[in-house]
């Protein structure tokens, strides 16, 4: 596949590149090591300068406001978004603006209305529950969250866990088990106002990422009208794995983008440290590793480039989106942790972003579906036959 | 939600307390004689000597700042959040202390007992 870039690409990718050097790297000497939000008057400030460059509401479908930028351009982009502190999973503290629950383009007139505009105009936030503590890599199976018709509407029983966001949010996309006998055709998609009675945040899950934490949720009879019901009856588990499919690409892009920081780190520390009066960089042990990065980012790059270009194509792309979310993940950590090793004791420390990119990667192969999955995923592919 | 309110023991604001503080990273909870809730806050990783200098530099800012109590945690921002929707909860608002937080939401966990 050629990856050249088109002029336009480069100018973009310039852009961006320019703006996260020059705009968001710097506020990070002020900010904690651990921070995910920046001061609100830096964040209006930087929201003005991305609505300015056109580029603001990346993943927002054009019809909706978005730019029209194809999915490849937006992958590039991302590469280069998730190179600062913050970056894998607040990539430029989202002053490129998100574009909220993909699911809610699939809602109804009413409900795009009550849910996806407020959340487009920044009003309302949302989360995703789909994980419960039975499980999150087999929700077909795993879903025990059960709803109830009752007249016009249904009543939601269980439980979620890891759902992020979910405290600070005013709904969520809840899928719960609607018909026992019909496993993964028996779930139904809701959409659940944080205000409903029953509804309840428990706690925080605390986790190797402080930031963006996740919460366990329960529904105690959480009563929810039938015009609630996102999508059809029975049908909510093809809105997961859609979303599933779709979100590896990004998700891997980030991934890309702060190994790529990373070897760029461990390169220039490499040619400036000198041991035994010479610099670490003329050493075979040192220079192996940096080529092993080198080997480890190529791979992971091209591959999801690979899946985004097969998306824009309208080509089926579930193979592609599950290799490269494994091969990113899985090589981002081995570069994030040679570099730390290359710096010695300061890769441990919180003056640099590697200890944070080395925990924050840790996730990236159990989140969005356990790598083990992704290969289930292309094992079935390429081998065919069902899950077991 | 007992299991995740702060609830190690209080000690007196004073030197001897706070020269026994650890240098690690963590939550903490400042309070007037009474104990109500003055500010909660944490000593991240740009701190200087952790809690042993996040904590009086935060008295400084009460004058009645009396005790204090702290939890030792690598994961002290979400902890940080977890303890100020458990106050919310609690008290209906955060402690005065934490009152500046431009537009940034408080996470809202169930109310005890609910």
């Amino acid at each position: 596949m050629d990856f050249e870039l088109s002029t336009e690409q480069k100018l973009i990718l310039e852009t961006v590149r320019r703006f996260v050097r020059e705009e968001i790297a710097p506020l990070e000497a002020d900010l904690d090591p651990d921070a995910s939000e920046l001061p609100p008057h830096h964040r209006e400030r930087l929201v003005a300068m991305t609505k300015e460059l056109g580029f603001y509401g990346l993943d927002i479908p054009e019809e909706y406001g978005g730019p029209g930028i194809d999915l490849t351009t937006r992958t590039l982009m991302a590469f280069e978004m998730a190179q600062h502190r913050a970056g894998l999973y607040a990539p430029c503290y989202g002053v490129f603006g998100g574009a909220g629950l993909a699911q809610l383009y699939e809602a109804d007139d009413d409900q795009k209305e009550r849910y996806l505009y407020p959340v487009l105009r920044g009003e309302k936030r949302g989360f995703f529950a789909l994980t419960e503590p039975s499980g999150g890599s087999d929700p077909a199976r795993a879903i025990r969250t059960t709803a109830v018709r009752d007249g016009d509407d249904w009543i939601i029983d269980g439980e979620k866990t890891f759902i992020s966001g979910a405290d600070k949010a005013d709904f969520g996309i809840v899928f719960a088990r609607t018909d026992p006998e019909l496993g993964r055709k028996g779930i139904t998609c809701f959409l659940v106002d944080t205000d409903m009675p029953g509804f309840r945040v428990r706690r925080i899950v605390h986790t190797l990422r402080s930031t963006h934490y996740a919460a366990e949720l329960e529904f105690n009879r959480v009563r929810v009208p039938g015009r609630n019901v996102l999508g059809e009856v029975n049908q909510g588990f093809a809105i997961a794995n859609d979303r599933l499919s779709r979100n590896r690409i990004p998700y891997a892009a980030g991934c890309v983008g702060v190994a790529l920081k990373a070897q760029e780190m461990a390169i220039a520390y490499a040619k400036t440290r000198k041991t035994f009066g010479d610099y670490l960089s003329t050493r075979q042990a040192v220079q192996w590793m940096i080529v092993d990065n080198e080997i480890d980012l190529r791979t992971a790059r091209a591959l999801t480039l690979e899946a985004a270009a097969r998306a824009d194509a309208g080509k089926p792309f579930r193979t592609e989106a599950a290799i490269c979310k494994l091969v990113a993940s899985e090589g981002a950590s081995r570069v994030v942790d040679r570099a730390m090793q290359i710096h010695g004791g300061y890769g441990m420390t919180k003056d640099l972003p590697l200890e944070r990119w080395y925990r924050e990667l840790r996730i990236r192969r159990v989140g969005e579906g356990p790598n083990e999955i992704q290969r289930l995923i292309v094992a079935r592919d390429v081998i065919g036959g069902s899950f077991h | 939600m007992t299991g995740i309110r702060l609830t190690k023991p209080w000690r007196d604001l004073d030197e001897v307390e706070v020269a026994l503080l650890p240098g690690q990273l963590g939550v903490f909870e400042i309070a007037d004689e009474e104990g109500s809730t003055l500010e909660l806050g944490f000593a991240g990783g740009h701190s200087r000597f952790g809690l042993r200098s996040a904590i009086p530099d935060a008295a400084a800012r009460h004058e009645q700042a009396a005790r204090f109590r702290y939890e030792v945690t690598m994961q002290y921002w979400s902890r940080f959040e977890e303890l100020l929707a458990v106050h919310v909860a609690d008290h209906g608002e955060v402690p005065a202390g934490n009152a500046d937080r431009g537009d940034r939401r408080i996470g809202r966990i169930a109310a005890p007992g609910s």
